[in-house]
C-alpha cells in the first residue's frame, strides 16, 4: 500500500499523514491520526505507533512539575454492579462477575473522551472531569482473566478482546455493541488480553494460551469484523519456514509463541513489528529437540496488508523458562557509529537488551541488562543471541536461577526519549530454585512439570543507552519485590512511572532524580498524558481508580 | 505465559510420602512396559490446584462415567495406547492426544471421526471403522483426562536430596558457620521438616517473615529503632517496641536510615553458590536429625 505522506513517523515534527484507504470512517478517529507522534490525544496502545511512549507535550515540565496537582479522580465498577448500559456475552453472568476492576492497560483519549477496559468490561469517561459516560459488560464463559491491555479504535468503532476469545466492536458514542466475532478456541484454552492495534483498515489482534498450542496474529476488517489474514508464529505444515528448527511438525504445531502484547508499526515499511511468547512445553525442550524453535521468543515483522513475514530476530533460542519476548518493541532512529539507524529495541524477559535494524531484522547490538541473569553462557553466539546452559533449566535437586519466572522485564511498557536518547525499563533482578517435578521422559504440558521457589527479588527503574547497551542509571526501589509498572517520557524533560511503594513519580530522565510524586496506594498501568482546553493532564490508573493531574496557573 | 502470578509455596499441598513412592513404582512399571500395558485412571493426577481461590478459568469437560468406561475399552481393544500412550500423552511413535487441538475441539466424536475412520496417509495411523456411538464413547474417554496448563507432576522424583553430605559439611563450615551452628540454632534441623524442598528453601532464603530492623537518626540527633514496616523513596515507617507505628518523611539521604536485614548475608551468597554446593549443604543438614 502506498502512503501519501513524506515525513518520518519518528521525526520530531507533528505532521498530518494519511493512508490511501479502501474505506474511511466518516466520524470519530481517522486511522491517519494515529500516524502522528503523541501530543494532544492518545489514540492507540502506545499513544502512537512507535512504542516510544514519548509525548511532545511540554506544558508540564521540569520548572513547574512540583505544582502538579489532582484535577479529578474517578472509580469504575465492573460487572452488573457497574450498572452496564449494554450487556453481551454467552455466560451466566456469575462467572468472574463483579470482580474489582483493575485497569492495567491503555486508556485511549480521543476528542475529549477517555476509553478504558478491564477483563469483560469497557467504559467511556469524560476526560475533563472523570464522569463515566457508559459502561459495557461482557458475560464471560471463562478463560484466564489475568488482565486486559486496553482497546483499539477506528472511526467511532472501539475494539475489545475478551478472556473467552471474542473480539467485540462497540459504538464509541454509546457503548452499544455492533458485533462480536470469535478469534480463538475456548476449548483449546486460548485467552485474549491484548489491546487491538488499528493500522489503516486492519484491526490487529493477538491472543494468549498456556497449553501446548500455536500462537497467531490476526487481522480483522474494522467495519465488518471479517478475518483478513492469520499469521501463525510457528510452522503449521510441511514446507513452512522454521520447521527445520523443531524436532517434528507435531512439536511445531504445538509450539506456543503467542503474541500477547501489542506491537509497533513502521509506516515507512508498512511493517507491524511485535514480539512472541515462549515455546511450549515451556519447561521441557525434549519433545521439540535442540533446535531454536522458531519463531518463538522472537521479534517479528509482518506486512499489515498481507500478513506475510518480512523478517524476524529471535531473542531466546529454544527458551526453557517461560521467558516471553512478547514485549512491545520500541522503534526509533538513533545514531550508531556515525550512521543514523532505523532500529527496533526490546528489553526481553530473559535479561538481555537487543537493538535490531527494523527495516530488515539485522542484529545490531545485544547487552545483558540483568546483572544477575545466570542462565546463559558468558559468550553470545555469532547472531548475538544468548546461549542457554541446560543445567540452568531446572534440576531434581533444584537449580538456582536468575531470574525468577516474572523475568528481568515483562509486559510493563518501556519508553524511549529522543531528548536523552535513553531506553527506560522497569527491571527486577530475582532468584528462584527451579525443581524438575516431572520425571516422565515425555515431559509435561504447558507450564507444568517444574516447581519454582522464590529466593528474593530487587526492583529497579533502569535507563539503557541503546548505542552502547550500557545501563546509564538505575534507581532501586527500596522495598524490592516484583516489577514496577510502565513508563512515560515527555518533551517537558520528565519521566513518569509508578514505583513499588504505590507512588506515581516524576523524574529527570537524564539521571533519575525525583522531581515530584503523589502516593495513590498502587499504580496499575503506564502513565499517559493528553491536552484538553489548553491544559496538559497526566493520567494514571490505580486498580479501579483513574487519576488525572494537571497544573493550575 | 502472561505475567507472573504471585508464587506462594504451600508445602502442605505436596508431600512426597507414601503416595509418591507408590506412584514412582507405578511409573517404573509403566516405563518398563513402554506405556503399553496399564491404562491409568483418568484424572488421577495429583498436585496443587491451579489458580488458587479464583474460579476455574476453563470448566472440566462433562463426562459420562459409563461412556468413559466404554471408550476406555475401545481405546484398549483397538490398541490406540500402543502409539498414543495409555494416558493419551503419546507413546511409541504416535502424537499426544491430550494436547491435540483436534481432540480438544471435539465434542462428541465429530472431529476425531475423520482421522479415526480414514487414518492418516504416510503415517502409522490406519483407519478404524467405528460407529458414531463408539466415536462418542472414545471421545468421552479422551475428554476425561484433565487438560491443565499447570500440568501437575504425575511422576515426581522420590527425593530432591541428591548431594554429598560430607562435601556439604565442609562447605557449611567454611561459609555458614560464621553465623550458624549445628550445635545451636541448627541442632536437629534435619528432623524439623517433612519435606526436603522446604528445608532447602528455608536455609537458602528463610521463608518465614524475618524482622528487618531499622534505625533512624533524626536531624536533632536522636536515634529511633524499630521494625521496618514500609519504605519507599519518600516515607519510611517502623513499628516501635510498644507496638505503635511511627513514620518519617524522607528527603534524599535525610534523615539517615540504617537498615539491618539479617537475611542480607543470605542474599549476598545467592550469587556465589553452585547448584552442587546447595545440594551438598542440604544433604548435610538432613543428617542433623537430633
Amino acid at each position: 500500500m502506498s502512503k501519501s505522506f513524506s515525513t518520518s513517523l519518528l521525526s520530531a515534527a507533528v505532521f498530518a499523514g494519511s493512508f490511501v484507504v479502501a474505506q474511511e470512517p466518516d466520524s470519530g478517529l481517522h486511522p491517519s491520526q494515529i500516524l502522528n507522534p503523541i501530543a494532544e490525544s492518545w489514540p492507540t496502545y502506545s499513544g502512537d505507533y512507535s512504542g516510544r511512549r514519548y509525548s511532545e507535550l511540554n506544558q508540564i515540565n521540569q520548572s513547574n512539575v512540583q505544582n502538579l496537582t489532582l484535577a479529578w479522580a474517578a472509580r469504575v465498577t465492573a460487572g452488573s454492579n457497574g450498572n452496564p448500559d449494554f450487556v453481551g456475552g454467552y455466560g451466566d453472568g456469575q462467572l468472574f462477575a463483579n470482580q474489582t476492576a483493575n485497569i492495567r492497560g491503555v486508556v485511549l483519549m480521543v476528542d475529549g473522551i477517555l476509553y478504558m477496559s478491564a477483563p469483560d468490561n469497557a467504559w467511556a469517561m469524560d476526560a475533563r472531569d472523570g464522569t463515566v459516560l457508559w459502561h459495557y459488560w461482557w458475560k464471560t464463559i471463562g478463560g484466564t482473566h489475568i488482565g486486559n491491555r486496553g482497546m483499539g479504535m477506528w472511526g467511532d468503532y472501539l475494539y475489545l478482546e475478551t478472556p473467552d476469545n471474542f473480539l467485540i466492536s462497540l459504538d464509541s458514542r454509546t457503548g452499544e455493541e455492533r458485533w462480536h466475532t470469535e478469534i480463538a478456541s475456548f476449548d483449546e484454552q486460548y485467552f485474549s488480553t491484548p489491546a487491538p492495534v488499528v493500522v489503516d483498515n486492519h484491526v490487529l489482534v493477538g491472543t494468549g494460551n498456556d497449553l501446548d498450542a500455536p500462537g497467531f496474529l490476526q487481522s480483522f476488517d474494522p467495519v465488518t469484523g471479517e478475518l483478513q489474514w492469520r499469521f501463525y508464529t510457528v510452522p503449521m505444515k510441511e514446507g513452512d519456514p522454521g520447521l527445520e528448527t523443531w524436532g517434528s511438525l507435531d512439536a511445531a504445531q504445538h509450539g506456543g509463541g503467542n503474541p500477547w502484547v501489542p506491537g509497533s508499526y513502521d509506516p515507512e515499511t508498512n511493517l507491524y513489528i511485535f514480539g512472541t511468547g515462549e515455546p511450549k512445553p515451556a519447561y521441557f525442550s525434549e519433545p521439540r529437540g535442540d533446535g531454536d524453535a522458531l519463531f518463538t521468543c522472537s521479534m517479528i515483522a509482518v506486512n499489515v496488508d498481507t500478513g506475510e513475514m518480512a523478517w524476524y530476530y529471535q531473542t531466546s533460542p529454544n527458551d526453557t523458562h517461560d521467558w516471553d519476548s512478547a514485549q512491545t518493541p520500541i522503534l526509533a532512529d538513533i545514531e550508531i557509529d556515525g550512521e543514523m539507524r532505523k532500529v527496533a529495541m526490546t528489553a526481553a524477559r530473559n535479561g538481555y537488551f537487543f537493538v535490531i535494524d527494523r527495516t530488515n531484522g539485522e542484529h545490531i547490538l545485544t547487552s545483558k541488562f540483568s546483572r544477575t541473569a545466570n542462565w546463559a553462557y558468558d559468550e553470545l553466539n555469532d547472531r548475538g543471541q544468548p546461549v542457554r546452559i541446560p543445567e540452568k533449566d531446572h534440576l531434581i535437586g533444584g537449580s538456582l536461577v536468575s531470574n525468577a519466572n516474572q523475568g528481568a522485564a515483562n509486559w510493563p511498557p518501556p519508553s524511549f526519549s529522543p531528548d536523552t536518547g535513553l531506553f527506560y525499563v522497569p527491571v527486577a533482578e530475582s532468584w528462584a530454585m527451579y525443581y524438575t517435578t516431572e520425571t516422565d521422559p515425555r515431559g509435561a504440558m504447558g507450564l507444568g512439570g517444574k516447581r519454582e521457589v522464590n529466593a528474593g527479588s530487587d526492583s529497579h527503574l533502569n535507563a539503557i543507552d541503546p548505542v552502547t547497551g550500557e545501563t546509564v542509571w538505575s534507581v532501586e526501589y527500596p522495598n524490592g519485590g516484583q516489577l514496577a509498572n510502565g513508563i512515560l517520557t515527555t518533551a517537558g524533560g520528565l519521566l513518569f512511572a509508578g514505583d513499588r511503594g504505590g507512588n506515581i513519580v516524576a523524574r529527570d530522565p537524564a539521571n533519575g532524580e525525583v522531581m515530584w510524586h503523589s502516593r495513590l496506594g498502587t499504580v496499575s498501568n503506564a502513565p499517559q498524558t493528553y491536552m484538553l482546553d489548553g491544559q496538559q493532564y497526566l493520567l494514571v490508573a490505580a486498580g479501579d481508580m483513574i487519576y488525572a493531574f494537571t497544573l493550575y496557573q | 505465559m502472561e505475567e507472573k502470578e504471585e508464587l506462594v509455596l504451600d508445602f502442605t499441598q505436596q508431600k512426597y510420602g507414601l503416595v509418591t513412592s507408590i506412584k514412582f513404582l507405578y511409573f517404573s512399571i509403566l516405563l518398563a512396559a513402554s506405556y503399553l500395558l496399564a491404562i491409568p485412571d483418568a484424572q488421577s493426577a495429583e498436585g496443587p490446584p491451579a489458580g488458587g481461590a479464583r474460579p476455574p478459568a476453563y470448566p472440566e469437560r462433562i463426562v459420562d462415567p459409563d461412556a468413559v468406561e466404554r471408550g476406555r475399552e475401545l481405546y484398549t481393544t483397538y490398541a490406540c495406547s500402543f502409539c498414543h500412550g495409555a494416558d493419551t500423552r503419546g507413546g511409541n511413535g504416535g502424537p499426544s492426544l491430550l494436547r491435540s487441538q483436534l481432540v480438544q475441539r471435539d465434542q462428541n466424536g465429530e472431529t476425531i471421526a475423520t482421522i479415526v475412520r480414514n487414518g492418516v496417509p504416510e503415517t502409522q495411523m490406519s483407519a478404524f471403522n467405528l460407529s458414531d456411538q463408539e466415536l462418542a464413547d472414545l471421545a468421552q474417554f479422551l475428554h476425561s483426562f484433565e487438560l491443565n496448563s499447570r500440568d501437575p507432576a504425575r511422576f515426581p522424583p522420590e527425593t530432591i536430596v541428591v548431594g554429598n553430605a560430607e562435601a556439604g559439611r565442609d562447605f557449611f563450615n567454611q561459609t555458614c558457620a560464621g553465623c550458624h551452628s549445628v550445635n545451636d540454632d541448627l541442632q536437629g534441623v534435619g528432623g524439623r521438616y517433612i519435606d526436603e524442598m522446604e528445608l532447602q528453601s528455608n536455609w537458602l532464603m528463610p521463608q518465614e517473615a524475618s524482622a528487618v530492623m531499622v534505625t533512624v537518626i533524626t536531624q536533632e540527633g536522636d536515634e529511633v529503632t524499630g521494625e521496618l514496616a514500609r519504605i519507599d523513596e519518600f516515607v519510611m515507617s517502623m513499628t516501635l517496641a510498644d507496638g505503635s507505628r511511627r513514620s518519617f518523611r524522607r528527603r534524599g539521604e535525610l534523615p539517615k536510615i540504617i537498615i539491618n536485614d539479617s537475611l542480607q548475608p543470605h542474599r549476598d551468597l545467592l550469587e556465589t553458590y553452585t547448584d552442587t554446593d546447595i545440594h551438598n549443604v542440604t544433604a548435610y543438614l538432613i543428617t542433623l536429625q537430633e
